[in-house]
């Protein structure tokens, strides 16, 4: 079935089709009953599937991650919301220490099937807080998969995935975009979590982005002379570096572009896997437009912190003209 | 104008040489024994690791000496279909609960296979980050009043971990959801160096509860039978959705691990009274009083001692984990990421 929905309301079919697919899956967080969320990814949900299993649960981070871990040991499927992924970070412990390592401490007996929804991103003129880009933090936590889609399907299908794994999973929304454009979801569609999508192919040189970026690499490769290789990362771990490889084998250029600020950000593993393993085929050092090493500013400022359009066009034109 | 809009009550329960012993016997007289003997395992099982540790098959080890009434009490009412979540000091807890001693001492040497199957015992693996595991004592609680099931769960925490966040959260969370869970703090009166009176302004930890909408219950921690009537009473509101708060009033006879020295921090003298409260002389003071002790009980301290050493030596004797087992279980398949740094690994270490 086919049906067209922009992301945030992807959020809310994948989360709806998994609890009408599984009694144990359950939706709690911070207004996330009556409400529907703050940005109404659960709206409705809470009248269709009752209080017992969507409901708005006390202001508390670190309890909502860590009761979720206790109930996915009982058997439940918790899908969670943290407000904004600015706030994650009271909830990181249970979800790096624990939700990550219940399978290996228990040597396989125990699994925490939780998801953790967060929106994540600037570029929506927010308080402060309200717009980091987690994702290297959970990068760096064994045992969970960190995941951002980028469009409508994509949302739905990675989104149920997610939902159905065994292990805790991450799952950053890029709140910039999520009303941005609607696209044909179908809902049969499957996807492995593992794997990067291709959203252009191209000769000339790769460029790796994820979550909002997706579009301003578009929009950047629409705009210069070059042929333009888009791949959208999706998983950032486990990430699809083979992926990478392959493109950056035929390119021999790379660019990331992410919002996350550059120093230790995921870029930074990119760029050092590349050279590890395709040095010889590369033609320049991979680039990286990211955001600078300073707190997200307040909303007057953001704009020269996001990476735009313009700043990948020209990080584009300076891996191609090196 | 002025008025009192709540005031709240803390009680404390104490059982060996009240008038409560009237109740005598309100147990089994094979359970008191069996209770008896799991406490001298318990002791011989300190003593064993210890020496083990100082003889470097174990690297660290949390004793949990003079703490033996609190978990093997708290423990005892339990049905087999109750859930326990443990810190890192409650071996004596996962005596009671049958897990095998050969395990346990695994997991001390360092061996996360010793943690295996645990989940036939309904029983988490220990969590050493303290206070982190009350909001998985909380979850389990809010499922079981989900699945309407009639089981509890009981979730082990110290007096030092109260002041952690996670521990309000938790006792949050199971208030506001009818909780099928437990908390059961065991304030041995220390958290490393830090005493109880420095940790916490409240005059006892049970009151916290009382924040939260739950029963707090204070109880003698070194007193068994009191620690059993506690968990008697906090079970039963707890299969009915309304978690309790037990605060078991008790000392840590040891230092804190095997690499602390608690005479920086505290007096013999302090000490030595404890030692006159050691649970395992009450009680069996108390069965010799009720004419339960017998022969068998006489001569269980070297079978006991006898059993740990088996079991000492067979987790001496198992095998050491592979080197695939550092990669086998951090996810459910493994990632291709994963199985190349595997593969790479491999080779650099020689395998
Ligand atoms: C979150 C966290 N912080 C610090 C430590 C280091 N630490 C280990 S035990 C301990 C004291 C715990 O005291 P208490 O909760 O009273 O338990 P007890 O050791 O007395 O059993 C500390 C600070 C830890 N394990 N976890």
């Amino acid at each position: 079935m086919t049906e067209k929905m922009n992301i945030v309301e992807a959020v809310n079919q994948a989360i709806h089709d998994e609890m009408e697919a599984d009694e144990n899956v359950i939706a709690y967080g911070e207004d996330v009953g009556e409400d529907g969320g703050v940005f109404r990814a659960t709206k409705g949900l809470q009248d269709e599937f009752g209080e017992d299993r969507v409901f708005s649960s006390p202001l508390a981070e670190s309890g909502i991650a860590g009761t979720a871990i206790g109930m996915s040991l009982y058997g439940f499927r918790p899908v969670i919301e943290m407000q904004f992924s600015g706030f994650s970070y009271l909830s990181f412990y249970q979800i790096k220490e624990h939700a990550s390592r219940m399978r290996i401490r228990s040597r396989g007996d125990y699994t925490v099937p939780l998801t953790m929804r967060a929106p994540y991103g600037g570029g929506i003129s927010a308080l402060e807080h309200h717009q980091e880009s987690p994702e290297t933090f959970f990068s760096h936590s064994q045992g969970l998969h960190v995941v951002i889609p980028s469009t409508p399907q994509d949302t739905y299908s990675l989104l149920r995935k997610s939902i159905q794994m065994d292990d805790p999973v991450v799952f950053l929304e890029p709140k910039k975009i999520y009303r941005a454009f609607k696209e044909d979801v179908d809902t049969e569609k499957e996807v492995d979590l593992e794997e990067a999508r291709i959203v252009q192919e191209g000769q000339d040189v790769t460029l790796v982005a994820w979550g909002a970026m997706v579009p301003v690499a578009e929009d950047a490769a629409d705009e210069i002379d070059a042929d333009v290789e888009i791949i959208d990362l999706r998983t950032i771990y486990p990430a699809d570096f083979d992926t990478i490889y392959e493109s950056v084998e035929k390119t021999g250029r790379a660019m990331v572009l992410h919002e996350a600020p550059k120093s230790v950000g995921f870029g930074a593993e990119i760029a050092a896997r590349i050279q590890e393993n395709e040095i010889l085929k590369m033609e320049a050092p991979v680039e990286r437009v990211t955001a600078p090493d300073v707190p997200y500013p307040l909303y007057t400022l953001e704009d020269f912190y996001m990476p735009n359009k313009d700043r990948a066009v020209k990080g584009l034109e300076r891996v191609l003209n090196f | 104008m002025r008025e009192e809009v709540y005031s709240g009550s803390v009680e404390r329960i104490e059982v060996m040489g009240t008038d409560d012993e009237d109740d005598f016997p309100w147990i089994e007289e094979d359970e008191y024994k069996e209770l008896y003997k799991q406490m001298m395992i318990a002791r011989k099982f300190d003593e064993k690791a210890f020496s083990l540790q100082r003889r470097g098959e174990i690297s660290t080890y949390a004793p949990h000496k003079g703490q033996e009434a609190a978990q093997i009490g708290a423990m005892f009412a339990l049905e087999e279909d109750d859930w326990v979540v443990p810190s890192f000091r409650e071996t004596a807890a996962f005596i009671a609960r049958g897990a095998p001693l050969d395990k346990i001492f695994q997991r001390w040497m360092g061996d996360a296979n010793g943690q295996k199957n645990l989940s036939e015992l309904n029983t988490l693996p220990v969590a050493i980050p303290v206070g982190t595991q009350n909001l998985h004592t909380a979850g389990l609680g809010m499922a079981m009043e989900k699945k309407d099931d009639e089981n509890a769960v009981i979730g082990f925490t110290g007096d030092g971990s109260t002041s952690e966040g996670d521990f309000h959260e938790a006792l949050n969370f199971a208030g506001v959801y009818s909780g099928h869970s437990i908390f059961f703090v065991q304030n041995n009166q220390y958290a490393i160096s830090m005493p109880r009176e420095k940790q916490t302004k409240s005059e006892t930890i049970a009151q916290k509860a009382i924040a939260y909408g739950i029963t707090g219950i204070q109880v003698d921690g070194n007193d068994l039978l009191a620690v059993i009537k506690a968990m008697e009473e906090a079970l039963e509101k707890a299969r009915n959705g309304e978690p309790v708060l037990i605060e078991a009033v008790t000392y840590r006879l040891e230092d804190h691990t095997t690499s602390d020295d608690s005479t920086r921090y505290r007096d013999e003298e302090e000490v030595e009274e404890w030692k006159e409260k050691d649970p395992l002389r009450k009680f069996k003071e108390y069965l010799k009083e009720h004419d339960i002790w017998d022969d068998e009980l006489e001569e269980f301290e070297e079978k006991a001692k006898e059993k740990v050493d088996e079991a000492a030596q067979k987790a001496i004797d198992a095998d050491e984990p592979e080197f695939d087992e550092l990669f086998d279980y951090v996810y459910d398949e493994m990632p291709e990421l994963l199985k190349q740094e595997k593969e790479q690994l491999k080779k650099e270490v020689d395998q």
